[in-house]
């Protein structure tokens, strides 16, 4: 842990910025104005601001400082494994951010005729076109934002593309072990998640699938691999009941790091799909976004995406407005534009034979976990896992300790935490997810850890459920922080 | 490249996992259909990917821009992001374990202190998308909190955010009313007769989409509260280091396109949607909120808050959907906005509001006349004496950007064009912008 000294102020680890400041202090010089003031130049007295913004007054180097410093009391992939699980916490490349942040990238104007923005709209065209062939789709969308926008995008193609064929099919099925986005996305697009129950291995229980698939169903969603990290044997069978029921099939993408390269959605029977490119395509988590969530969908789905669309025409690349069937705009301009370069910086470094690596080891890691972890954890699967491993904490620790304390013990010893508590269906959940990009030594001294924290929580159990002990703060009051809400600085 | 393990390492996991090789783990997944023939190019170097990506970049290499419309060049100060991109901020998840995770909690709580010092609102969430998905989910706030279905939009709101609206409301039951503004602003007349006892909220940008500021805004406001709807107000941040901001005139709701504040144009994002609101609507909030609490020790510390609202404990019954936002974008604004500083807004304002009317003078002398009779902020319509378009493209072939042509979004206003100065321009580049658009005009 990188841990800032901590300042003179007591019980405070970092002072706000706002009490730093000093009134008639500046970061930022600006230009003095070199153009003649004249009377026209007057805003009316009623318009006018009464009262300035008590924004904070510091010099550079104290930004400088205050930030550096805040930063340092952040866990991150760059410092810590970060193992948690459904989040793909892999190595983000640096040349990546290089490229994104180009000069003649950050000055282009979303409004920029085409002939003056023929480069960003290549890669756009290119990026959708590596994103078809890895997923075996026909168009992709590249504008949602992040993974909810896009599965709100798909949602409200699906139910577009199903009323253009005089059909009205409110309800989806989601399984009990879903993403909260999967229901919260349904109800925002206006329709009614149906929660389909899993059986005893954790699979989606098929009678209850079959049950449920009424002609009132639009769209099945499942996440692929499931949110416990395993495949679905029978997903083509489930496929093709779907569609035998009128219905679209949905993947959730958030698991795509386990079958990039190695299995193609399109070729199972998914209709549309969300990918999570800040998860399997390496752009940074930002300490939550700026993501990026584009959308697949097979041919007969491709008039409904949003507007606009990238298109090349005689070796000119356009933006096409006029499309009938659209379901509309999901961002005020074309996406998340410096994420997306990110992300297709990627796959080129990567290329055809570098994304199948990023699945095999992934999947390799997640087992050698699995298997390293197994003699601790009595509930722990017995059949191999993808891309991560998804362990009941029941029966594995000392008198009265719970997951919880675990994850927090974690940060004692330098790792972040995993996933924990969910999916909802596994009691003590800990969800592993350790990525291609971590080497064997950093994954045995975290197998290494868990075993010593287990002993732990044997011998000294108050250590294990008092920790963590050494992080900038200990366990949080979350209570107060709910009851007495204290959600802005009191300025003045 | 990004994998460490080595061959002989790879043979030693499979062993301790016990199985022989490799596909064993693979049980469930088709067999016949593994591993693709993707038809895909192999891997480039770093080096072979920068001369490729500079390569592309450099087609886009642009001279002048005057262009505005919700997107706005302004200065970014070089510790914006070499801070931001830290990767202790760039490469940590969102907070959930916040004992590890302070720097962020604490930068989104500042951020969260900034914007609603900005807007002199109660409260800001952690950011939206941008500042079109936050407009839409104000419009799904207020239609819930009012019990009400019209949301009444003047045609002066960016016509990009009306789309994004009317995507997000397709099926919550609201409905939008378009106002007409032949003025360039809202009258207090054509609120007034769209006002009704089904109106949820009135959402007025400004300064709107012609650059005007609404100069009837306090009344407006006033007359939509004794409506019982909510005022929604857009605005652009910059500006508000002069003009009245939305809590000066009782808005319930403040959203605004952040972009302005240290983000790059970048072609449209990822900018930083800002969304604040009166305490009475705290739990109906969307996105992640930042609050202060203590730890075990007593220690001052920040932690995610008011979670009953979101997606992952609510599921289908929550505010909204939205989980990853825009929090290294915020983080970036915050940094801005420190660096700013109280005085800095203000001069900035000045700077922006300076030029842009010295640049308006000097295009009427050139024949180019103001459209609208309104005060404005650092834009402007102006009627050209030919094609805006064809002006447009004159311009582009000298890499300038002229504006905004207003014919693909208003076919009544064909001969109008949309001119944006900031601080970054000089006299001497206004000076040459008037010469070139005359000439365009020959």
């Amino acid at each position: 842990m990188p841990l800032t000294q901590i300042p003179a102020v007591p019980g405070i680890v970092e002072t706000l910025i706002f009490e730093k400041s000093v009134p008639g202090r500046k970061g930022v010089p600006l230009p003095a104005l070199d153009v003649p003031r004249t009377a026209a130049a007057a805003l009316p007295e009623k318009l006018r601001r009464k009262k300035p913004a008590a924004w904070p007054e510091l010099s550079e180097p104290q930004v400088v400082r205050h930030f550096t410093r805040l930063s340092q009391l952040n866990f991150s992939i760059d410092t810590n494994f970060y193992p948690l699980g459904s989040c793909t916490m892999k190595h983000n490349p640096k040349v990546n951010d290089r490229v994104a942040m180009l000069p003649d990238f950050s000055a282009l104007h979303p409004l920029r005729p085409h002939t003056l923005s023929q480069g960003i709209l290549e890669i756009l065209f290119e990026l959708e076109r590596w994103l078809c062939r890895i997923c075996g789709m026909d168009a992709f969308t590249l504008q949602p934002s992040a993974g909810a926008q896009g599965e709100l995008t798909g949602i409200l193609v699906a139910r577009a593309y199903h009323e253009s064929r005089g059909q009205n099919r409110p309800l989806v099925l989601i399984p009990d072990s879903a993403h909260g986005t999967n229901p919260a996305s349904v109800a925002v697009a206006g329709l009614t998640a149906v929660t389909i129950k899993s059986a005893a291995d954790g699979q989606v229980d098929l009678g209850d699938l079959k049950a449920k698939l009424t002609d009132q169903v639009g769209l099945v969603m499942m996440t692929i691999p499931s949110t416990l990290g395993m495949f679905e044997p029978r997903i083509q069978e489930i496929a093709a009941m779907v569609h035998k029921a009128g219905a679209l099939l949905y993947m959730d993408g958030a698991n795509m790091n386990a079958l990039v390269g190695l299995l193609r959605p399109g070729d199972i029977g998914v209709d549309i799909l969300h990918l999570n490119l800040h998860k399997t395509f390496s752009t940074p988590h930002g300490g939550g976004g700026p993501g990026a969530g584009p959308v697949g969908v097979k041919k007969e789905l491709e008039p409904f995406l949003p507007v606009p669309r990238v298109a090349k025409d005689a070796g000119v690349f356009r933006r096409k407005f006029d499309r009938a069937k659209t379901i509309g705009r999901v961002h005020g301009f074309q996406g998340n534009i410096g994420v997306l370069i990110r992300a297709y910086c990627y796959m080129r470094l990567q290329g055809a034979e570098g994304l199948l690596e990023i699945s095999e080891n992934a999947i390799l890691a997640a087992n050698y976990v699995r298997a390293r972890l197994t003699p601790l954890f009595p509930k722990m699967p017995k059949n191999p896992c993808l891309h991560e491993v998804v362990v009941s904490g029941e029966g594995a620790y000392g008198p009265g300790v719970k997951t919880l304390d675990v994850a927090k013990r974690l940060l004692d010893y330098g790792f972040y935490a995993p996933t924990i508590y969910f999916p909802l269906i596994v009691p003590e959940a800990m969800m592993i997810e350790p990525t291609e990009n971590e080497s064997k030594e950093t994954l045995d001294a975290f197998c290494a850890t868990m075993e010593k924290i287990i002993e732990e929580s044997k011998a000294q159990p108050d250590l294990v459920k008092n920790a963590p002990h050494t992080t900038p703060v200990r366990r949080l009051d979350e209570v107060k922080a709910a009851r007495e809400p204290n959600l802005r600085y009191a300025l003045r | 490249m990004f994998v460490p393990h080595t061959e002989e390492q790879k043979k030693e996991m499979l062993r301790t996992i016990g199985v022989s090789k490799f596909d064993d783990l693979l049980a469930g997944l088709p067999p016949s259909l593994l591993r693709p023939n993707l038809g895909l190019p192999s891997s480039l170097s770093e080096m072979e990917l920068l001369r490729h990506m500079e390569g592309l970049a450099q087609k886009d290499h642009l001279a002048q821009s005057y262009l505005g419309a919700g997107a706005y060049e302004h200065f970014i100060p070089t510790s914006v992001w070499a801070l931001a991109l830290r990767g202790e901020f760039a490469t940590a998840y969102t907070p959930y374990q916040a004992e590890a995770s302070q720097g962020t909690l604490q930068s989104i709580y500042e951020f969260q202190s900034l914007i609603g010092e900005l807007f002199a609102m109660d409260v800001a969430n952690a950011s939206m998308y941008d500042g079109a998905s936050a407009a839409a989910e104000a419009c799904l706030l207020a239609a819930k909190h009012t019990e009400r279905p019209v949301i009444l939009i003047p045609e002066t709101v960016h016509p990009q955010t009306r789309q994004v609206i009317e995507t997000y409301l397709a099926h919550s039951g609201a409905r939008i009313v378009i106002l007409p503004c032949p003025d360039g602003v809202l009258s207090l007349e054509t609120l007034k007769k769209n006002l009704g006892g089904d109106t949820a909220a009135l959402l007025i940008q400004n300064p709107n989409f012609f650059g005007c500021l609404e100069t009837n805004i306090h009344e407006a406001a006033a007359a939509v509260h004794a409506a019982g709807a909510l005022v929604i107000a857009s605005s652009y941040p910059v500006a508000l280091g002069m003009i009245s901001p939305p809590g000066e005139y009782g808005a319930d709701i403040a959203v605004a396109e952040g972009q302005p504040l240290g983000l790059p144009l970048g072609y449209g994002g990822p900018y930083v949607g800002l969304f604040a609101c009166k305490t009475e609507l705290i739990r109906k909030m969307p996105s992640r909120i930042v609050g202060q609490t203590v730890d075990r020790d007593g220690k001052r510390a920040f932690v995610l808050t008011l979670q009953a609202r979101e997606q992952h404990i609510r599921r289908e019954k929550a505010t909204s959907n939205i989980c990853t936002n825009q929090a290294l974008c915020a983080l970036a604004s915050t940094i801005h906005m420190s660096l700013l500083g109280k005085e800095g807004l203000r001069e900035l304002a000045d700077l922006n509001f300076q030029k842009a009317h010295y640049a308006a003078g000097e295009l009427q002398k050139r024949g180019f006349s103001p459209v609208f009779q309104q005060p404005f902020f650092n834009e402007f319509t102006v009627r050209c004496p030919v094609s805006p378009e064809k002006i447009a493209d004159r311009l582009a072939e000298k890499r300038v950007l002229a504006g905004l042509p207003l014919g693909p979004y208003f076919k009544d206003r064909a001969d109008q064009l949309v001119v944006c100065v900031t601080e970054i321009k000089t006299k001497a580049d206004i000076d040459e912008f008037a010469g070139l658009l005359e000439a365009a005009c020959r």
